[in-house]
């Protein structure tokens, strides 16, 4: 459904995409983690056509984003990261224009508009000030927005920012909906717990997908479960582990990492062996965070710069 | 795969661009009350205050309506600035819509309430000042001229507002340009002005709508002003050239971060 290869993106000096490739199937929710600054923004400009593409290609439903933007556009739902709905329009004024934009008009028009509001549940809100709206039923309304015009894929920047966690559950419990009902997801996250809902994950950093699979797949992907030690002296603490038990034994943040198939009785020889120096030992099932430790020897919420 | 849909149909885009602008205008009526009252005051202030130097109601009268015009067209086009990054605009430039209609909606709108605004303060000034009695006719072919010089400074405002990344800098460019502009369009001073500023004056474009209005509005005080068909020839061609060269700017579009 989206075919993305080899794209490469620069600002003046500074490569914010080197070289991604991504295939997207019909039907599927595709999120793109990364931390700030990972380039899923940039990819997501690049996809949503806001950004010219200088290097690569991407084929949305086999039309090309370079030869031809418009049947791009066309096939496209877009929600940005900050709402692009007109706060000092009414709900339906702004539905209105966007169906006009995408040549919807007259009486299927307005059909259109109420079948969406309605779909989203607010239906009520018709006639009400986009300002006078939480940010959770402006987000549904920008979403029955994006669905006026019945796009094939529907591309979201961050959605659930600013949104309260039953929002946030709600929001995905409609994205799943609507791939239920045929449409191409692609959601771009910085949230660790909310990538978990998607499908598939391609994991960025660095301008660069450093891993892409399914949530189940990529945990499994790391070879056991995690022990995080918290001691006075981490960095030595992890050498005189390299030294006593070889195998890989990581120092971060203060932390030493490791990864064990028998981390419970690992944690117990360690404990033993090193009593003055540990102060506290957690054992984890692999997270995402800790997929993505493994694949870049970064910690996701360091990974920032 | 089979991809038919191409661009949305361009006039229902214009439409509904240019609807939206006003609705939104007409919905703040703090921008409505702004871009007519500060006008009428300085309209006032300069007639009453340069009453002895012998320029009055009258003289001030075709400026300040190019005074209205100006001020509506920039507020109505300062707001892209903020909403192609984090509002309305981004939904339409991801639209399958056409750019030259996109530009065009977005300038029909602003133009359409500069027009308005201006409407108002004609008949004001109609109704208030004796010497500004224009034939039927006339007035026609005034209003003709203020749409034109609508479609012009709107055009001007969103190239400006097109390129900036801060609605502060549009600010600069306002003091040491755009109010400039107006200045030394004829709006204030006599007309044939010697030395460099008479120069400016004569190659702003802005003097020969302000000159256009005078022949149509207040030909008692058209002394020394350029041929009426000159004035109209540039007011047209200011006002092409403007929204050629918003058509162009937008369309490139090749912006970097």
């Amino acid at each position: 459904m989206v075919r993305v290869s080899e794209v490469r993106h620069r600002y003046g000096e500074r490569e914010a995409l080197g070289g991604v490739t991504l295939d997207v199937a019909p039907n599927e929710v595709l999120g793109l983690l990364g931390p700030n600054g990972s380039g899923k923004t940039t990819l997501f400009r690049l996809l949503s056509t806001l950004l010219p593409l200088s290097d690569g290609d991407i084929l949305v439903g086999g039309a090309s984003v370079k030869t031809n933007p418009a049947a791009v556009r066309s096939q496209l739902g877009v929600v940005f990261q900050s709402p692009s709905l007109d706060k000092k329009l009414r709900v339906e004024e702004n539905l209105r224009h966007h169906g006009r934009l995408y040549g919807v008009s007259g009486a299927e028009l307005r059909r259109r508009i109420d079948d969406e509001l309605t779909r989203f549940g607010v239906a009520d809100r018709k006639r009400d000030i986009v300002e006078s709206l939480s940010g959770g039923l402006r987000r549904r309304v920008e979403l029955a927005q994006a669905m006026l015009h019945r796009p094939r894929v529907l591309l979201l920047d961050e959605p659930s920012v600013g949104l309260d966690p039953s929002a946030r559950s709600d929001l995905w419990r409609r994205l799943a909906d609507a791939r239920d009902e045929g449409l191409t997801i692609i959601v771009t996250t910085h949230l660790l717990e909310e990538a978990e809902r998607a499908d598939r994950l391609a994991i960025m950093d660095a301008g660069r997908v450093v891993a892409c699979d399914t949530p189940r797949e990529l945990r499994s992907s790391v070879g056991g479960d995690t022990l995080t030690l918290v001691a006075g002296d981490a960095d030595a603490l992890a050498d005189a582990i390299r030294d006593r038990f070889g195998g890989e034994a990581t120092c971060v943040d203060g932390r030493v990492r490791l990864e064990s198939r028998t981390a419970a009785a690992d944690a117990a020889k360690l404990l033993s062996a090193f009593p003055e120096w540990i102060t506290e030992v957690t054992i984890g099932r692999p997270s995402l965070e800790d997929v993505f430790f493994a694949r870049t020897g970064k910690l996701f919420v360091g990974a920032d710069e | 795969m089979e991809v038919a849909r191409t661009y949305s149909p361009s006039l229902p885009v214009v439409f509904t661009l240019a609807e939206r602008e006003l609705v939104r205008f007409f919905r703040q009526r703090n921008r409505v009350i702004g871009g007519l009252v500060q006008p009428v005051l300085f309209w006032l202030l300069f007639s009453e205050g340069l009453r002895s130097s012998d320029l009055g109601y009258t003289h001030f009268f075709p400026g300040t309506l190019v005074m209205i015009l100006l001020f509506t067209a920039i507020f109505a086009t300062i707001s892209v600035i903020e909403d192609r990054n984090e509002g309305f605009l981004q939904g339409v430039l991801v639209a399958p819509v056409a750019r030259w209609a996109m530009v065009l909606g977005k300038v029909l709108g602003g133009a359409t309430i500069a027009l308005i605004q201006a409407l108002l303060f004609l008949a004001l000034g109609w109704a208030t000042v004796g010497q500004i009695n224009p034939t039927p006719a006339s007035a026609l072919a005034a209003t003709g001229g203020m749409a034109l010089l609508a479609v012009a400074l709107t055009g001007l405002g969103l190239l400006i507002a097109w390129r900036m990344d801060s609605t502060q800098g549009f600010h600069a460019i306002m003091s040491v340009f755009l109010l400039p502009m107006w200045l030394l369009s004829g709006a204030f001073f006599r007309q044939g002005a010697d030395g460099w500023l008479g120069v400016v004056v004569a190659v702003n474009p802005l003097t020969y709508g302000v000159a256009a209005l005078r022949h149509r509005l207040t030909p008692l005080d058209a002394e020394g002003l350029p041929p009426e068909p000159l004035c109209w020839l540039v007011t047209a061609g200011f006002a092409a050239v403007m929204l050629a060269a918003c058509w162009w700017v937008v369309g490139r579009e090749a912006r970097g971060s």
